[in-house]
């Protein structure tokens, strides 16, 4: 295999195993927000415990995400170092950025979140919450406007020629507001929060079926199916955008994510399919008719370019690109379905008694992390062949000096590593479900500093 | 050189202090890790561990920001360095994420077998870590063979070369030094005993590898001393590096532990910047070929862009030093084992 088809696979798969928790810090984080200020509200000593239960998850999942995260901070520079010379004027000030304004902030108040219960007054305490779910999401912000900057690039110019031609900023609030970041964005921040609330509607359904902690978990549903309804229904909204945005600002991406060989009008939109890229052709396919050109302007006469309009080496491929954007859409509208029928259920109050449904809940954990992944499957490679969008092709971003056996080598020294660290992450999350909330020791609850205890410790 | 404070220079500086920021702070839970194994019982090895448990990975943000301020600022050297030395970054980031999962998923289970491979874990991945920072900058001073297009134009084991694992070694007893004093601050009773012994050790270790580097230093890489001639302000700094170095047995005899951690954060600090003179305006030198050294002016982002980080560096550092303190604060004194512990 080449350098650049193992660089490439040594991204997405250090890249996809860091995505699968930092959505979930972000989306635990709010959920923390809300148990903790409930219980500043109420004093409801329930709300305490389940606010000290999920912040244990959450340390044990941002530990995990914090350790994945430095190798994608340096992978840029070890891999992609042609790349890193093209964009650091740009992306570089995104990246450290995000360490100045997120990850301190983070890793900061993190350290009281989880440590300082006994150590700071209740306010602090939640106060540290409020931080450290703020500090996931700026990360998030620092981080999709750098990706979206790759997409469509704004506020910069080209600066030499040939090896030494580099981006640099000229306007730092178009480069940041980029035609896609904001749409991005949100896009992505509603992924994040339903995977959250997923993973916290999935455990809490697990005690109810298990009739453990059911005021408990009782309370967790209530909240978590809240944040799952809004997050469901504006990650719709939020799509839409998207989707009109790639339309304007990446054609060929479109065209790839709807199979569309020949500029058509009106353009039909696909439920599923299978797409033949040689016969250019999509087999087993159903599609509802103009819906496509409807969707993207209103008019359901609108052309929407297909891929042939754009040159062979310019076109991404189309049938991963296609299956991914599709069932990720499909998986969109599942979540919709589960959480109003949740709302259904609470309105009529039979939300705890549906056994099928909680264990619909039990198993729908997976979905809008698969969703996650999809989602950023069709973004990425639907970006291809470019790695910065129409600028820089990723075939001329790599590394020159490093050789394919030394890619190879650290992806097996990765592999080994991110399995063992996801099988002990699996292991230990279930350990600590198993075990589940604890009784709060009240004896031990002493706020401010213990500086005379001899001998205890 | 002529001197002036341009946007590049303050940069430089910038990204030193992150750097040096990174070297203090994670300087001493990489020691604490060093020496970890020393500590037999598994109640004082808790204590030692969570010593810095609150901390540890706060202090790596330091080394992460510091990475996105050199891609930021400094694109050229962060391209070069990284796909140059990549073999090594790679094991370097493969044990930082072992230590990180060592520390926390150490005290998750009770098995005997379990704690002792964590534990042996978590200690040689913090040598090794320190030991491989040093030889990247031992590789900085002597300088690595980059080509007219800036790659690097060498093989994975010229930089295992006598000199940079000398500094290596050096770092690792800094380090343990520097663990050890943090270790002592934090503990109380017998084991604060036992570790105040390992202190007096871990700076007699420290204090000759200081020696042997400095003359070496002097010797075979005159250029790091090149700036000190003629300017009697530079050498103040030499100076009080080394009366740094020789307040902190003096302050540990008297039972000042906290100001023997001063002191030996300080000694880092001055160790850093004599560095950062020595190389000055070079960020990575060229050997041979010294015209193809990467500088701070050759491969640094647009006058623009160095202009916009500067105001995201004044707003944003104030912020970290607040957080910093604030965390420091909350968790400073004596090592209480209780539920939340790791």
């Amino acid at each position: 295999m080449d350098v650049e088809l193992l660089s490439r696979l040594q991204f997405a798969i250090t890249i996809a195993f860091h995505y699968i928790y930092p959505p979930l810090s972000i989306g635990i984080g709010v959920l923390l927000v809300i148990m903790e200020g409930l219980f500043l509200k109420t004093k409801n000593p329930v709300y305490e415990k389940l606010t000290r239960f999920w912040v244990k998850i959450f340390a044990l999942i941002f530990a995990v995400g914090v350790a994945t995260g430095i190798v994608m901070e340096f992978e840029f520079g070890t891999n992609w170092a042609t790349y890193s010379r093209y964009v650091g004027d740009i992306f570089g000030s995104a990246l450290a950025a995000e360490g100045i304004f997120a990850f301190f902030l983070e890793s900061g108040f993190l350290a009281i979140l989880v440590f300082g219960w006994n150590k700071v007054g209740p306010r602090v305490h939640f106060l540290s919450t409020i931080m450290v779910s703020l500090g996931s999401m700026l990360s998030a912000v620092w981080i999709v406007v750098a990706n979206s900057w790759q997409q469509t690039p704004a506020g910069y110019h080209i600066v030499g020629e040939g090896l030494s031609a580099r981006a640099e900023v000229t306007n730092f609030w178009d480069m940041i507001f980029n035609p896609s970041s904001v749409d991005r964005l949100l896009h992505v921040l509603s992924g994040a929060w339903l995977a959250g609330a997923f993973f916290v509607l999935s455990v809490s359904a697990f005690y109810l079926i298990k009739k453990r902690h059911i005021e408990l978990s009782q309370k967790a549903i209530k909240i978590a199916l809240t944040l799952a309804v809004f997050a469901s229904l504006f990650q719709l909204f939020t799509g839409d955008r998207s989707a009109i945005g790639v339309s304007d600002n990446q054609p060929a991406k479109l065209a790839a994510y709807e199979a569309h060989f020949d500029s058509l009008a009106p353009a039909p939109m696909y439920l599923f399919g299978w797409v033949d890229e040689n016969k250019q052709e999509v087999k087993f396919s159903v599609a509802i008719p103009k819906l496509l050109s409807i969707l993207i302007s209103g008019d359901p006469n609108y052309k929407v370019k297909g891929l042939n309009y754009f040159k062979p080496e310019d076109r991404p491929p189309v049938n991963i690109v296609f299956q991914s954007y599709h069932f990720m859409v499909a998986i969109g509208f599942t979540l919709i379905t589960i959480s109003l029928l949740g709302i259904l259920f609470w309105w009529r109050k039979s939300l705890f008694k549906k056994k099928w449904y909680l264990y619909i809940l039990v198993f729908s954990v997976l979905l809008p992390q698969i969703a996650n992944q999809l989602g950023w499957i069709s973004a990425e490679v639907g970006r291809q062949p470019w790695i910065v969008y129409g600028l820089l092709r990723t075939s001329e971003a790599l590394s020159k000096v490093v050789e394919a056996d030394q890619v190879l080598f650290s992806i097996i020294l990765f592999m080994i590593i991110y399995l063992l660290l996801f099988v002990l992450f699996i292991y230990l999350l279930n350990e600590k479900i198993k075990a589940g909330p604890e009784e709060i020791d009240k004896s031990s609850m002493v706020y401010g500093h213990q500086k005379h205890v001899i001998g205890s410790g | 050189m002529e001197f002036t404070l341009d946007l590049n220079t303050i940069w430089f500086i910038l990204i030193g202090v992150l750097l040096a920021g990174y070297a203090i702070l994670d300087g001493f839970d990489l020691g604490v890790g060093a020496f970890y194994l020393l500590v037999k019982d598994d109640r004082d090895r808790r204590v030692i561990l969570n010593s810095i448990g609150p901390v540890w990975d706060g202090n790596e943000v330091w080394l992460v920001t510091g990475g996105g301020a050199l891609f930021a600022a400094f694109p050229d050297v962060y391209a070069t360095v990284f796909s140059g030395f990549y073999t090594a970054f790679m094991f370097l980031l493969f044990v930082l994420i072992f230590r990180a999962v060592a520390i926390e998923f150490r005290s998750k289970q009770q098995m005997k077998w379990w704690r002792k491979w964590w534990d042996v874990s978590f200690s040689v991945s913090s040598i090794l870590i320190a030991f491989l920072m040093g030889v990247a900058l031992g590789n900085i001073i002597t300088g690595i063979p980059l080509g007219a297009d800036k790659e690097f134009a060498g093989s994975f084991f010229d930089l295992l070369n006598p000199y940079s694992i000398l500094v290596g070694v050096t770092t690792v007893a800094l380090f343990i030094m520097h663990g050890t004093i943090y270790a002592t601050m934090k503990t109380e009773g017998d084991l604060q005993n036992k570790i105040r012994t390992w202190v007096n050790n871990s700076i007699i270790f420290f204090v000759m590898m200081y020696a042997v580097l400095t003359t070496t230093t002097l010797i075979y890489y005159p250029h790091m001393s090149e700036h000190f001639i003629g300017e009697p302000f530079l050498y103040v700094v030499a100076l009080l590096n080394m009366l740094a170095i020789a307040n902190i047995p003096r302050e540990i005899h008297h039972g000042k532990d906290f100001f023997a951690f001063l002191s030996s954060g300080f000694s880092i600090l001055t160790l850093f910047v004599l560095f950062a003179i020595g190389i000055f305006p070079n960020i990575v030198i060229s050997n041979p070929s010294p015209e193809y050294s990467l500088t701070i002016y050759n491969a640094a982002s647009s006058q623009g862009t160095l202009n916009t980080m500067l105001i995201i560096a004044a707003i944003g550092v104030p912020f970290v030093l607040a957080y910093t303190f604030t965390i420091y604060w909350v968790f400073r004194g004596k090592v209480k084992i209780d539920n939340t512990s790791y």
